[in-house]
């Protein structure tokens, strides 16, 4: 698997214009990577998600090109996009949790959204995967309500995996959760990778310390862009975007206290991406912005493998 | 200031609440003026349970809780809020969706303040913003969608610092929100303690209650295993509980062990 993405613009309709969420950026996965996606809340990680799988009626394709193992995925197009929806491409969107069905018991949950895929249960099959992330297998005559968060992220893993799809977006599965949950989930995406139920995965959150826990490459956005894109243990240790920079120093690592050490966060708030500013995207809160910051900066390979959007870098 | 005393709660659960589950199991803790107390453990663990109970959204079935020496449920309740309140995980629950954000400030001056002069009134609720670091121009007049997880939750602590309470009840404020925002709310509510307030932190992330807080409290299924002062807690943690909690913290520089 090989997921190509090529200045991909999305924008959302709204009344009071286009809501510029994803505004050309370009980056690609490679068979087996998983890639972890962060930045702060709103700079457009559940749109390029959202995107690469089912657009929602506000969503508008403007312009750019997703491939998959050199094939166009018609991204644009609802209906041409259901051959690899869930086979190919498959999600855990945000929330996902919350959003289970109160009145269905989940097993029922499970048949009626398989049947809606032409796809009948296998149910030998269901218990191996039930088996292997430690649910017990009458979780299947439960509904949502009875399971804990960590259980109820767990079947979610499950169902979205079932047909073993190349690609895989978890999107902040971990958020609601509590550390040791938060790790054992991380395990069980590592296992699922391991044990081919899928090939290459986009690790959405906005913790940069549990992104790197699990991801090959991190890609970091900033409102609706792309700011920097390496391997996960470049960003860690030699993040070259100022944003990123900071986004790390603002992290309360173990051990650091504010009577001894104070940390401090990112002034000021990302712009508007109804009429973002020209140019770069950070320049309002970066130290180190000069005048050239009012063009655009491209993405650049500063190292191999490692691209930044900064003039500075 | 706050004193809990072999606290327990006990629900009842099953189809016809024929079984019981002990969810905060005879607890015992003080905070003091201008101290955090972290309060934390795994999701189920009781904290939020903890958390309720202190500010009477429910109430015990043993055990006491005092505040200032007083028996909380003897007190007035309308005074008590004036002096305890609470901010939770979720910013966005705690608003209505159809009205502006900035209508819980007027809330509170319409059961807390009916008589106060309107500019006085709008002067305090400047500087309870400016506490907050908050632009009063960009929050005010607007609906909770068009404001992110971090300025909501800061105007909530805005609103709780309007009544000058005392004490504030914290529960998972900084979960849902992100690295950068979550330091500023942090570093406010170290900030608000050096003046004097006292809070209970309640977190399932061990590196955010070693960042604020004095002491710490470690709660399994519902029992106290661990407390103490902060430092010792994390640096030579005795119950085997508190060293898995810790190993599970993601830290950037290293990685889980068996991952
Ligand atoms: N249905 C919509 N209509 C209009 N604008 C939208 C819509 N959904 C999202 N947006 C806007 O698009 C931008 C990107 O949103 P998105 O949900 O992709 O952010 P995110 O990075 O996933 O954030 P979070 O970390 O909070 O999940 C934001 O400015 C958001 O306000
Ligand atoms: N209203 C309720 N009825 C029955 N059980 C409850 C209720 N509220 C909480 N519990 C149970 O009490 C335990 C502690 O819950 P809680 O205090 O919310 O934990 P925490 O905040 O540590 O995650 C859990 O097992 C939870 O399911
Ligand atoms: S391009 Fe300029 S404003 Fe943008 S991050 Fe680099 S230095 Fe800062
Ligand atoms: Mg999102
Ligand atoms: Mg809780």
């Amino acid at each position: 698997m090989t997921l190509s993405v090529q200045d991909l613009r999305v924008y959302y309709r709204t009344l009071r214009g286009e809501v510029k969420a994803l505004d050309g950026v370009s980056f690609d996965v490679a068979d087996g990577e998983i890639l972890g996606l962060a930045g702060e809340s709103g700079c457009g990680k559940t749109t390029l998600g959202k995107a690469l799988i089912r657009m929602d009626g506000r969503m508008k394709h403007v312009s750019g090109r997703v491939e998959l193992d050199g094939e166009n995925l018609p991204i644009g197009d609802t209906v041409k996009m259901n051959p690899f929806r869930f086979t190919e491409v498959s999600i855990i969107p945000q929330y996902s949790m919350s959003a289970m069905n109160p009145t269905r018991k989940i097993g029922r949950m499970v048949r009626e959204l398989l049947d809606s895929r032409g796809v009948t249960v296998d149910l030998a099959e269901l218990h191996r995967r039930l088996d292997l992330v430690e649910l017990s297998r009458d979780v299947l005559t439960k509904y949502p309500l009875e399971l804990s968060g960590g259980m109820k992220q767990r079947m979610v893993m499950v169902i979205s995996t079932l047909l073993n799809p190349s690609l895989l977006i978890a999107d902040e599965i971990t958020s609601a959760l509590d550390v040791s949950t938060q790790k054992a989930v991380v395990t069980t995406l590592k296992g699922f990778r391991e044990l081919g139920f899928v090939k290459s995965m986009i690790f959405i959150t906005h913790d940069i310390s549990l992104t790197n826990q699990l991801a090959d490459t991190i890609m970091v956005m900033y409102a609706g862009k792309l700011a920097e894109k390496a391997p996960a243990d470049s960003i860690v240790n030699r993040a070259k975007h100022p944003y990123t920079q900071l986004l790390i120093s603002s992290l309360p690592e173990v051990g650091v206290r504010y009577a001894d050490k104070k940390l401090t966060g990112i002034p000021g708030n990302p712009p508007s991406l109804l009429n973002p500013p020209v140019g770069c995207r950070f320049q309002d809160r970066c130290p180190l912005a000069f005048d050239k910051c009012r063009e655009e900066p491209p993405a650049v390979e500063v190292e191999k493998d490692h691209f930044v959007a900064c003039w500075k870098a | 200031m706050l004193k809990l005393q072999e606290v327990s709660k006990v629900f009842r659960v099953g189809a016809f609440g024929g079984k019981t589950m002990t969810a905060v199991d005879e607890v015992s803790f003080e905070v003091a003026r201008g101290e955090v107390v972290s309060l934390i453990g795994e999701s189920g663990s009781g904290k939020s349970t903890i958390g309720k109970m202190v500010l009477r959204l429910m109430s015990a079935q043993a055990g006491t809780i005092t505040f200032d020496g007083d028996d909380i449920t003897k007190l007035d309740k309308r005074a008590y809020y004036r002096k305890v309140q609470g901010v939770f995980q979720d910013p966005f629950s705690s608003y209505n969706p159809i009205f502006k954000a900035d209508r819980v400030f007027s809330m509170i001056k319409e059961v807390y303040f009916p008589k106060e002069d309107d500019r006085v009134w709008r002067d305090k609720v400047a500087s309870a913003l400016n506490d907050v670091r908050l632009d009063a121009g960009a929050v005010t007049n607007k609906f909770p969608h068009q404001l992110s997880g971090g300025q909501l939750q800061r105007l909530l602590i805005a609103r709780a610092l309007l009544l000058d309470i005392d004490f504030l009840v914290a529960d998972e404020i900084t979960s849902m929100l992100d690295a950068s925002t979550r330091i500023d709310v942090l570093n406010l509510l170290a900030d608000l303690k050096l003046r004097g307030l006292g809070v209970l932190f309640i977190t399932h992330d061990l590196a955010l209650g070693n960042y604020i807080s004095e002491r710490t409290v470690v709660l399994h299924q519902g029992r106290i295993v661990e407390y103490g002062p902060t430092e010792k807690v994390f640096e030579t943690p005795e119950h085997a509980y508190t060293r898995k909690l810790l190993a599970s913290v993601p830290q950037l520089h290293r990685k889980w062990e068996g991952v």
